[in-house]
Formats: C-alpha cells, structure tokens, sequence
C-alpha cells in the first residue's frame, strides 16, 4: 500500500464514525435489555417477599383457615391449602412420572422413526393446551359427572405434568452412550434388562431432576385447579382426596379477591412462600441437571 | 464341551429356544401403551371441549365469535369482546417482549463478560418459573398503581391524539395486561433465540467480522438471517403461551364486558380471564356450553400455533441444509 | 517374493510362541459359507467363506472401509442392532447356522462374547461391572470367586483386589480395556470376538492385552480385528486379509483375498494384494 492509502485508514471518516455510534448504541440497548429482565425479576421477588414475608410464621403452615376473621382475632392459616396441594400434587406425580417415563423409554428404544417424530408432535400438542382448557377438560371429563375432588385436581396436574416429564426424560435417556448399551447387549443380556438396568440407572439423576422441575411447575398452577378443586373444600387440612382440596394458588387466588385485608396479606404471605418453594426447587434442580449432564458426558468420552 | 461330537459339530442345538423373549415384549408393550395414552389424552381433550360446546355452536354458530356481550338473562352469549382482548394482548405483548428478548439473547450470546452470561441465563429463566397467580397479584397491587399513575398519563399527554392510548381510567388496564404478558413471555422468547444465536457457526461471524463490519452490523448481516426462522418460532411458542394465559391476565384487565374499545388504557377481557372469572359459575346449560364454545377457540389457537411452529422449523432446517453447504 | 524386513523380523521374533497344532487335530468352530452383509441398498461385505478353529486366535486385517467391524459382528449378532442390515448365505457354529429364524439372538452372545474397540466399563464398581452380567444371566452361585478368575484371567486382579468397590471409571485405560475382557469372560463364553481391542489404548496397555491373548487361547477361542499388521503378526494362529472390492454406482465393499497361517500372510503371501498390503505398499 502507498502512503497515501495508510492515510485513509488513520482518518476516521464520518461514515465509520456514524456506524460506530450505531453500534455502540445496540450495544447498550441489548445491556439495558438484559438489565431490565433482571430488575423486573429482583422487583417481583422483592415485592412478593416484602409484603409476604411479615405475614409469614408457622401459623400460616399449621393452622386452619378462619373466614371472616375479625382483627384481633388470631387469623388463623392456609394449612388447608399446603395439604391440599401436597395431595394434589403427590397424586399428580403418581400417575405422570410413571407413564412419562414409560413413553421416553418408547419413542428412545422401541418406536420406529416415523412413530418418534408423532409423538414428538402429539407431545408438544400436549405441552401447548393451556392449563385453563385443561381445566375445562376435566372438568367435563370428571367433575361435571362425579363433582369437585382432589383425584380431579391431581389428574389435571398429571395432564400438565405429563409432557414435561416426558420430555426431559427422553432427552436424558439420548445422553446415555450407546456404548453402555452395547456393552451389556455384547454379554448376551436381554434388551429389556439392558435398557431397565443400564440405560435406566444412568440416567436417573437426570430424570429425577427432571420430574422436580415438572413438580415446580404444576404446584403453582391456578387455572385448572380452579375447575377441579375448588368450591367447597374444608377450611382445615383435608387429606382425603375424594374431597375437592384446598391448594396454595388458588386459596391465593380466592383471598386476594375477598377484600378482607387480613385475607390479602394472607395472601401474600401465600405467594411469598409459592415464589420461595418454586425458585429454590427450580434453581436447584438446573444446578443439579447441569452437574450430572457433565457427568454423563464425561463417562461418554 | 461335552456337547459336541468328533467333528466338531453340536449333538444338540445350543442357540435355539424362544426367538423372542417375553421380558422385551413386556417392555414394549407398558411402553407403547403408554405411548398410545398420551395420544388418546390428546383425542380426549379435544373430544371433550368440543362436546361441551356443542350446545352452544349449534345455537350460535360462528356468529359467536361476532357477537358482543355475555347476558345470561336474555341468554345471550358472544365471544367478540374477549377474542379481541385476546388478540391485542397477546400481540401487544409479542411486539413488547419481541425486541426484550432479542437484545437479552444477544447481550448473552455475544456481549456480557463470560462470568456474568450462566447466572443471567438463569436469572431470565427464573422469570418463567413465577407463578401465575403471584404475577398477577403483583401486577395489580404493584405494578398497576405505576402504570396508572405514572406511565399512562405520560403515554396519553404524549401520543394521547392516537386512540390507543386514550385517557386513561382505572390501573387495571389492557395495557396492564400487556405489560404483564410482555414479562410472562420474555424468557421463552429469550431462551430459544439464544440458543439459536449459539449454534450460529463461528466461521460465518468471523467472515464479517474480518471485512470490517462493527458488531452490531455482524449481528444484522449474519445472525439475524441465520437465526430467523428459529427466532420466528420462539416468537410463535411465546404468543401461543400469551394467548393461553388466564390467571395473571384475570387479575389487571379489569374485567370488562361493555362495547369493544380501541383504548389501551382502559379495561378490557380476555378468554382466558373471563373463563377464569366464571370457574364457580352454575348457569343455564348454554351458559356453560358457551364457556365450553370459548375453551375450544383457545384449543384452536393453541393447536394453530402448533402447527405454524412445526411448519417453520420444518422450513427453516430444510434451508439450512442447502444453506451449510 | 521380497518381504518388508521389518516385517520379517517382527515374526521371526514371535517365533517363540506355540506353533499351531497340525491341521487335522484342529476342531472347527465357526464355518462361514458365502456371507454377503448389506446396509440398505449398499454392500458391506460379498461372498466371505471360511473356516475358524478352536482355541486360536483368528486375526482379521484389511484397510480401513474393507468390512472387517461388519464382518466380526455378524459372529454375535450385533448387526441386528442396525435396521437396515441384511445378511445371506450362512455362519455356522458347531454345525448351527446363528442366524437362522429360531435361534436367539442373546442366547448366541452369551457364548460368543465381545470386546469393543473403546473401553465400555458400566458406571459401577469394579466388582459389580463384573459381577452384573454373572447376577443377570443367573451364574450367582460363587460369586466371588467368579469374579476373581475373571479378573485374574484378565491380568488385573492383583491391580484392583483392593478396591472392588471403588468405581470402575476411575481406571486407567488399558485397565478398563482388561475390566471389559474379565466382564467378558466371566460368563463363560466359548468365542471372544475382540474389534480392535487396544486401538484406543497405549503401546503397554496393548502389550499386556496381546500377552493376555497367548495365555487364554487355551481356554476359549478368539477372533480379533486389527488394523494393525504388526499385531495380527504377534498374536494371530491364523490371519485373514479383507481388502476393498469397488463396483458399480460408486458402492465399495470387502472381499475376503487370503486366509491362512499367520507366518504365510506374512512371509510369503499367495495374492498380489495380500502383499502389497503387508508390506507396506497401500493401505
């Protein structure tokens, strides 16, 4: 290059400087953007928790609901609610964890391609219907027939459960090294004792922390417990799932709405302890997927 | 072995026996009913919201989704005004979250000091794990004060001549709704494009990146295209989780029924809010039929929004393929 | 015919292993008549015929992309893990055809066991990765001690009798190659079939799994593919060559070309691409 050419580089003309301003701006908008994600998360939790965490004691996990609480009186608690949901959800896992981790061992070692990719679909069909419908769904499957009851509330729960679980257990269930499989098959051991007692096992950490992000999940949902497992239910704890069962969100949802203001500040001390529960489960059951996705794939090399 | 003969041949047949054996069949056979459960769920699912609402399709006919106003006296039912709260909140929130979530990916992707990109991640994910009934109480007795406040009145004194954003009269607003959608949306968004963004091959960045281009030029010219029809699906899977929300939508749109208004900062409803709102409802069977009429056009929605997904990863790996060549 | 000297003197130093029995006492094991292999629409391997005796090792050599994984699976059924694999013509084991319509799969793999080219140890302990296949296939009785020929005859049991417990990934290489060899062998095979057993291995960890074949080949019979021509020449009886035929539509498979005594292949091989291969010349 002559010098003259050199030159044009050490100028900074106006067109470079314009883009550079451009880009500088991007730059920032996509900080500002992440920045605001995280405030918006800080500002929600540290809404919920300054207005739910005064209200928390253990009251609020042991003691019955009193309605129409006068102040001064002791307000009573949402045990009837921590039960319910405890049911509901124990119930719901029951019969997803099961069948979800049935369908993953299907479509990974049984379903031809064909088959794999419609279940694919059938699952992220099931994955989109939104917890209200299934609200609707059971409640005309079950409700309108047999009436409100925690197995209603439970099996709308398993419904939602269902494709979550299934999902992350295939994708563990992938991790596995073919090799294991082969190694167990070369012994002259049979297919099903292969995949139950070598496949299985290797991925259960996996699926194990799978199933409690599924369990997070459901305990916060509201919309088909509404139509489930809603009216009527006992203001003590109830642990007889043929009742309709109280359940946290929607004893949220219920007091919230009462006007009563012992009622919305139990309410937030509801939320508090919702938020609380699925935050730590969710966080820790990620840092544990990711410690023993490392692992596999360590033992895969 | 004892078993063979002089030469060297069996005297009885070793390997013969069961050619299949009944612990694979077993297997296969929990395992595949299973499989055939999930898709009977699906069948009953949507053979029973439509049998639910029967009734009120052969009453109203599409002309549901015309009329406005829910009058249970006159046993009247329309759709109109929550389809179209569902709409503009749904897209309301898809145009708000849309660019959030792109420089979210890309602050993750190609911006943020390596230290600082898993916690962040983590962060924005956690913001899908909040409940809805939390998001909704915190929307109304938190953020709706605000907007009511501050940000309406502010919005409508500037851009008050469009009547999007007409005066403003109570916080519990479509607006409302949208910025609360807008936060219920962003990490799905988020997360799936910045997964895109990863699998952007290096080679093609350095290309751009080595014949001068500033970063955000790179981004525009090589990961955008790349990433577009990917992005385009994560912004279906984020409006097909808007148009499904009920609970959080219930708590800030205000619950309205009256004449369809353009005016964002005024009241409004949705399917899924008005549904959420008519959970204890024991009305005449049409009333009921017809709230069943509602849960399938969110069944509708939700299937459409599926289908358009497949069809673009479908499109998009098919020009993939010819494109890495 | 000239001869890599190289080669030459590597045999001529492993002279000092036993000389193969005479040919008439050699009992048969396998017998491989006319055995064409395809994937699909395309051929792997065409018109593969031989003979494997008992208690020899049966090397298997040839280029890369001749075949030789292929063919060494079709001994043990593995094949039929991929769905578009079809085979004709015949395998026999002592007289039976392994892969006729009612014989088991699992019940072949049980006497013709497998080595692969990777070290595939289960993420158990060292005890369990062997003892697990002796629980499964119903060989509880003595357990221990089962375990511990197993291990001995892999040459590891003084390297771990410490720690059974302790979990087998944390092994060496060449250690979990033998480990996979002891969980082989703890269910009594009759054949171990071996696909490139010390590729993925260091030349000692290979030296000790070579000098493992000398001493077992009384016991069992083996069969071992190998890339590498100096191996087949240390421990192999007998060696095949396999070597890439090409046909019409751009489709390559493997032929077999010569089957014979080690010492023949190498020193004085009867095929033109026998010897080219051996010395050097391509492949």
């Amino acid at each position: 290059m002559s010098a003259a050419d050199l030159s044009v580089l050490q100028r900074p003309n106006d067109r470079l400087r314009r883009r550079r301003v451009v880009n500088r701006g991007m730059e920032l908008l996509a900080w500002l953007a992440a920045a605001i994600a995280v405030a918006i998360l800080g500002v929600v939790v540290w809404s919920v928790a300054k207005r739910g965490a005064s209200e928390l004691n253990l009251d609020l996990l042991t003691k019955p609901r009193v309605p129409f609480a006068l102040p001064g009186q002791p307000a009573g608690g949402l045990a009837n609610a921590f039960v319910g949901t405890l049911v509901m959800v124990g119930l719901a896992t029951l019969m997803a964890l099961p069948v979800g981790i049935l369908i993953a061992i299907y479509v990974n070692e049984f379903a031809p391609r064909a088959i794999r990719r419609g279940l694919g679909l059938v699952l992220d069909i099931l994955n989109g219907v939104p917890a209200i419908v299934v609200g609707i769904f059971v409640f005309g499957l079950i409700v309108a027939t047999h009436g409100q009851s925690g197995f209603a509330g439970g099996f709308a729960l398993a419904v939602l459960m269902l494709p979550l679980v299934a999902r992350s257990t295939i994708e563990v269930l992938l991790l596995v090294p073919g090799s294991l499989r082969e190694a167990s098959l070369g012994l002259g051991v049979a297919r099903w004792r292969t995949t139950l007692g070598i496949v299985l096992p290797q991925a259960i950490g996996g699926i194990v922390t799978g199933a409690v992000l599924a369990v997070a999940r459901v305990a916060g949902e509201t919309a088909p417990l509404l139509f489930a497992s809603s009216v009527g239910v006992s203001n003590s704890a109830d642990w007889n799932p043929t009742h309709p069962l109280q359940s946290v969100p929607v004893a949220i949802f219920e007091l919230s709405d009462t006007g009563v203001k012992s009622d919305v500040a139990q309410a937030w001390a509801g939320a508090f302890v919702l938020l609380m529960f699925i935050l730590v489960t969710s966080l820790t059951a990620r840092w544990l997927a990711t410690r023993s996705r490392r692992k596999l794939q360590r033992a895969a090399r | 072995m004892s078993t063979y003969d002089a030469t060297g041949n069996a005297t009885r047949r070793p390997f013969s026996g069961r050619r299949v054996r009944a612990g694979d069949l077993i297997l296969q056979g929990v395992a595949g009913a299973a499989a055939l459960g999930a898709v009977v769920l699906v069948g009953l699912i949507v053979y029973k919201v439509v049998q639910g609402a029967r009734l009120s399709f052969s009453t109203f006919g599409l002309g549901f989704l015309t009329t406005t106003g829910w009058d249970p006296v006159h046993q009247q039912f329309g759709a109109a005004n929550f389809l179209f709260g569902t709409i503009v909140t749904s897209f309301g929130a898809l145009l708000l979250a849309t660019p959030l979530a792109l420089g979210i990916a890309l602050f993750l992707t190609e911006l943020a000091p390596r230290w600082i990109r898993a916690p962040v991640t983590a962060l924005v994910e956690t913001l899908a794990a909040i409940p809805s009934v939390v998001m909704g109480l915190w929307g109304i007795i938190v953020l709706a004060p605000v907007l009511q406040d501050h940000v309406m009145p502010a919005l409508h004194s500037a851009l008050g001549f469009i009547p999007l954003f007409g005066p403003s009269t109570t916080g519990a607003s479509i607006f409302t709704a949208i910025v609360v959608l807008t936060i219920m949306i962003l990490p799905i968004i988020s997360s799936v494009s910045r997964e895109l963004f990863l699998g952007v091959p290096g080679e093609l960045k350095e290309a751009a990146l080595g014949l001068g281009a500033t970063r955000w030029e790179m981004v525009r010219g090589v990961i955008f295209p790349y990433a577009r029809g990917g992005v385009a699906s994560a912004m279906i899977l984020g409006l097909g989780r808007a148009l499904g929300e009920a609970i959080a939508v219930f708590y800030v749109i205000g619950a309205f029924n009256g004449k369809i208004s353009w005016n964002l900062f005024g009241p409004g409803n949705t399917i899924g809010a008005w549904l959420a709102s008519e959970y204890s409802n024991s009305g005449s069977k049409l009333e009921t039929s017809s709230l069943f009429y509602l849960g399938v056009i969110l069944l509708v929605f939700s299937l459409l929004v599926n289908f358009l997904a497949q069809v673009i990863v479908r499109r998009v790996s098919r020009r993939q393929g010819l494109s890495v060549l | 015919m000239s001869v890599s000297s190289t080669i030459e003197n590597a045999v001529r130093v492993e002279m000092k292993r036993q000389p193969m029995p005479p040919r008439e006492r050699l009992e048969q094991v396998f017998d491989v008549q006319d055995l064409t292999a395809t994937y699909g629409s395309k051929p792997a391997l065409k018109n593969v015929s031989m003979e494997i005796h008992k208690n020899l090792v049966t090397a298997i050599i040839g280029p890369s992309g001749c075949g030789k994984s292929t063919y060494i699976r079709c001994f043990n059924r593995m094949n039929d893990l991929v769905p578009s694999f079809s085979q004709t013509g015949t395998i026999r084991y002592h007289g039976q055809d392994i892969a006729a319509k009612d014989v088991d799969p699992v019940a072949v793999r049980r006497t013709i066991g497998m080595v692969f080219q990777r070290p595939n140890p289960f993420p158990k302990s060292i005890h369990d990765n062997v003892a697990w296949g002796l629980k499964v296939l119903g060989m509880k009785d003595n357990l221990s001690d089962r375990v511990e020929k197993a291990l001995t005859q892999a040459a590891l049991w003084d390297e771990v009798k410490d720690r059974l417990k302790q979990s087998a990934l944390g092994l060496s290489g060449g250690q979990q190659q033998r480990l996979c060899i002891a969980r082989a062998l703890a269910v009594e095979p009759d054949v171990v079939l071996m696909d490139e057993p010390a590729s993925a291995l260091d030349p000692i960890a290979t030296q000790a799994i070579e000098q493992l074949l000398h001493e077992l080949k009384s016991e069992y019979s083996f069969v071992i593919v190998t890339h590498n021509m100096q191996q087949a020449a240390r421990v192999a009886d007998m060696t095949a060559f396999f070597s890439i035929s090409r046909g019409g539509e751009g489709h390559r498979w493997g032929e077999l070309i010569e089957y014979d005594a080690t010492e023949k292949i190498f020193t004085a091989p009867s095929d033109k691409r026998t010897e080219d291969y051996v010395t050097g010349r391509f492949g």
